[in-house]
């Protein structure tokens, strides 16, 4: 019933963007009829797996004529459930924002591709959790990651959209490649096609194997450091709708994937653990750094996702060396760390995007620094977004304090003398988590104040409007869920325990769950919180609303003719953060400062380019053409050339098949 | 019976040859056509009891391999006016002793594949090998667009042949997929045929290099 419904909401998800096609190019039904559907889709989708997430059913089922030959097993359990429900709701929030976001109207040329691939890639994803056999998941993970790439590509008329795209596609077919041969080494140790567990007796290197080629493939796609690279670009890029996708949703069906490997693998040694604990701590630490140098906002917001990517490995590398050292519960708090986080980040880096999707739609500009005093012209947009800061920061009473505290508990636990010896390093883990956060509220300081506060710094800036009721509406279910969780953590326990289980695989431990963590004192704390906080706030309008002191621009500090740009900027505040981490960051700045006094005019800004595709990949790629010239000679881009050659290979192969040996006994012999 | 499946396949593999010789480009449309038609009778003759299922086979292949896919190239030909002449690189001769020569060496050597089952007919697969060498003979020496969908056609064909003798253990389904596929492909290239008319003013295929990076 359950898998029914699912695979039901899939196909009307699927189809959502079909009958649009037929529709006149600027005529609004074909918007209306998806959005309906993809609404239905994701309600009965919600349904189904909300169901299994309580029931703890599982479900199988196999497709039988998708495919000749193979089978097509498809499997639901809690975590597959856990997952979908994040992939649903996205689907459903995306649909209705995108409503006032990109119009048909106003984007005639291309609305219709944007909803097609929207449709097919919702449900591919939701197939990829379902999928029970290596076909299943690679056709269903193809599928995906080529509507992404159109999704991303969705205005292709830019070069620096068709280059994000393009570096994506290539990220993406590499993490198609490493699965290839991750399923290839799975059949080799399982015997079987199916999702299944690999025997014991398996050696130690192609476990290990399998374990690399599974962390590259699905960290290439999570956008784990220092595999990130096609992520900021792709991010920035693509409609706001479909970043907060990719960041909400697609990055966490590689964490998905990843997860689901690793219930297959038996005794996974603590080196596992540790590398996935490292990776975490370097993606998270740097993750922030790097989106402290930002200046445009939906980079710096995709920078941010690595961050939360961290953060979410960090809580599986916990739980990972909780199984090898067989301590129960370094497992469960880390695990249900890393799962309540993958929920948590898909709502509120979707409500982010949501509104930075807000802001860009009514100023035309992504870069922070040309904005400002939009609290005043966008109060709704400010007042989510802020809430969305709030959230990320990890900071009470919002979701990611939640969850941040399951995996700070987590990596205290091996300090708290249970810990057997050295195991007490991974405590320091939860001394990089605090730096991460400090980091982020720096970083989103910078942005509310840039973005929100003093006044506008340029003419798109004063002039903003407040997005549409659907972009709102849209943005305000995301927040509500953010203060639900964050207020009422208790509310996430059943959903979390299911799901936490079925990784585990151990009933007795994932009860213990709800033990574990102060559930019920965090609730009353948190809700005390909320309730203080919301007395303080309408204290404060009260008291200013009662002010009759004149208002003045910030930053005025007295001169009777300030303007804009004598305002401190966003890169200003956070130019002290740069200089401490230039290290790493290596920040380039163009331009010089002023040469004399009163100068007429300075041009002086800085950059942080990302260390993989602005350092690394364009030097080594040069290196990389240079050597391939010689093999330009059998390039000539003649078709007859290259059927010679196939026909050359076709000889060779057939060459291999005369039994030479036999020819010349026989012409000897006679 | 043997007679009544080699009759065919000697066909074929004239046809061929004449296809190799062959100046005229509605001559070659029209002996691709033939060979295609007679090759989608090969199934009637060969099964011992002819269901519903094969007769259908037998009247789409033909109707595609034999009218629809000819008609396409010669409504291609008509549109794009191009020189009605085969443009070769290596001569009508020697490539037709090429031919010949293929020929001659997959009759020897199909004598040495290991198959698993004797078909019906020895003719089978020499004629399978050389009907596919034939079409890479004409993908690689001939320079116009619509000779390279000719090529395609015929290597087509020789897989078809080959499927044949496979006729029980690959249901006619596949078939009818790759024939789906074929047919789409040539109308996708007869569309593309007239781009590449405007865009380089010619169908010659080397004037492609110029799309090289």
């Amino acid at each position: 019933m359950e898998m029914s419904l699912t695979l039901a909401a899939c196909v009307l998800i699927l189809v959502s963007g079909v009958p649009g096609l037929f529709s006149r190019r600027r005529s609004a039904w074909g918007q209306m009829t998806a959005t309906v559907l993809v609404l239905a889709g994701s309600l009965i989708g919600l349904t189904g797996s909300f169901a299994v997430l309580v029931t703890r059913h599982v479900f199988l089922a196999s497709l039988p004529g998708i495919w000749p030959g193979a089978p097509f097993q498809l499997k639901m359990d809690s975590l597959s459930a856990f997952f979908s429900v994040l992939i649903f709701l996205m689907a459903a929030v995306g649909s209705i924002y995108g409503h006032g976001y990109w119009r048909q109207r106003e984007h005639s040329t291309t609305g219709q591709k944007l909803r097609l691939h929207y449709g097919v890639m919702l449900a591919a994803m939701v197939v990829v959790t379902l999928a029970d056999d290596a076909l299943a998941f690679l056709l269903a993970w193809e599928v995906m990651a080529l509507t992404s790439f159109f999704l991303i590509a969705t205005e292709d008329g830019q070069p620096e959209c068709r280059q994000a795209a393009w570096v994506y596609f290539v990220a993406t077919h590499l993490s198609t490649l490493a699965l290839f041969a991750m399923f290839a080494l799975m059949h080799e140790a399982s015997g079987k096609f199916l999702l299944s567990a690999i025997p014991v007796t398996t050696g130690a290197g192609l476990k290990m194997a399998i374990f690399l080629l599974a962390l590259l493939g699905f960290g290439l796609k999570a956008g784990m450091m220092p595999l990130h690279f096609w992520l900021p670009s792709a991010h920035a890029n693509a409609p706001s709708h479909i970043s907060a996708l990719l960041s909400g949703v697609l990055l966490k069906v590689g964490i998905y994937g990843l997860l689901r490997v690793l219930t297959l693998m038996p005794d996974p040694p603590a080196a596992w653990g540790v590398l996935i604990l490292t990776l975490g701590a370097i993606s998270a630490v740097l993750g922030v750094a790097f989106a402290l140098g930002q200046h445009d906002i939906k980079r710096l917001l995709a920078f941010h996702s690595v961050e939360n990517v961290g953060i979410i490995l960090m809580g599986l590398g916990v739980a990972m060396i909780g199984i090898a050292v067989h301590h129960p519960v370094w497992v469960i708090l880390g695990i249900a760390g890393c799962l309540l986080h993958v929920w948590n980040h898909g709502l509120f880096k979707s409500l982010l995007f949501l509104s930075a999707g807000s802001i860009v739609r009514s100023t035309g500009t992504r870069n922070i620094d040309s904005l400002g005093g939009l609290a005043r012209r966008m109060p709704w947009t400010a007042g989510l977004f802020m809430l969305g800061a709030i959230a990320i920061c990890g900071l009470p009473p919002l979701n990611g304090f939640i969850s941040e505290l399951l995996v700070y508990l987590g990596l205290l636990r091996p300090a708290a003398g249970h810990g057997s010896g050295s195991w007490v390093a991974v405590a320091s883990g939860a001394v990089v988590l605090a730096m991460v956060g400090a980091l982020a509220v720096a970083c989103f300081v910078k942005v509310l104040g840039g973005v929100f506060l003093g006044s506008g710094r340029s003419t798109a800036a004063t002039e903003a409007s407040e997005a549409p009721l659907s972009m709102r509406g849209a943005m305000a279910v995301l927040a509500g869920l953010c203060v639900a969780i964050g207020v009422a953590p208790v509310v996430v326990l059943v959903p979390l325990e299911s799901a936490a289980t079925v990784w585990m695989g151990n009933e007795a431990a994932g009860s213990q769950l709800a033990v574990l963590f102060p559930w019920t004192m965090l609730t009353a704390i948190s809700m005390g919180l909320a309730v203080t906080i919301l007395i303080a706030v309408t204290v404060w309008q009260i008291i200013v609303r009662a002010d009759a002191s004149p208002r003045r621009a910030t930053w005025a500090c007295g001169y009777t003719k300030s303007n804009a740009r004598m305002q401190y900027t966003a890169s200003s505040f956070v130019q002290i953060l740069l200089e401490l981490l230039r290290w790493v960051l290596r920040p380039i700045t163009h331009g010089a400062g002023p040469k004399q006094l009163f100068a007429e005019s300075v041009d002086r800004h800085t950059d942080v380019p990302d260390f993989i595709t602005d350092r690394m990949a364009s030097k080594y790629w040069q290196i990389f053409k240079q050597r391939l010239i010689p093999l330009r000679r059998i390039q000539q881009g003649s078709v007859q050339e290259y059927l010679l050659y196939m026909l050359l290979a076709v000889f060779i192969m057939l060459a291999l098949l005369i039994p030479f040996g036999q020819i010349s006994a026989h012409l000897l012999g006679r | 019976m043997h007679w009544l499946i080699d009759t065919p396949l000697v066909l074929v593999m004239l046809l061929n040859l004449f296809m190799l010789g062959v100046s005229r480009m509605r001559s070659l449309i029209y002996s691709a056509a033939v060979q295609g038609v007679v090759l989608s009778l090969l199934p009637l003759l060969l099964e011992k009891q002819i269901g519903a299922m094969i007769i259908v086979v037998a009247v789409v292949t033909v109707a595609i391999k034999g009218v629809l896919i000819p008609q396409m190239l010669h409504k291609a030909l008509l549109d794009v006016q191009i020189k009605r002449e085969v443009e070769p690189l290596i001569g009508f001769l020697p490539t037709m002793l090429m031919g010949a020569l293929g020929t001659a060496l997959s009759i020897a050597f199909a004598a040495y594949l290991p198959m698993t089952q004797a078909g019906s007919s020895t003719l089978i697969i020499p004629a399978s090998f050389s009907t596919m060498l034939t079409g890479f003979l004409l993908l690689t020496t001939r320079y116009k667009a619509i000779t390279q969908v000719i090529g395609y056609l015929i290597l087509e064909n020789g897989i078809y042949i080959f499927g044949v003798l496979l006729l029980t253990a690959v249901p006619f389904l596949v078939e009818m997929g790759i024939l789906l596929d074929l047919y789409v492909g040539i109308f996708v290239v007869s569309i593309i045929l007239n781009h590449i008319t405007k865009a380089f003013s010619s169908l010659d295929t080397r004037r492609l290099t110029a799309l090289k990076e």
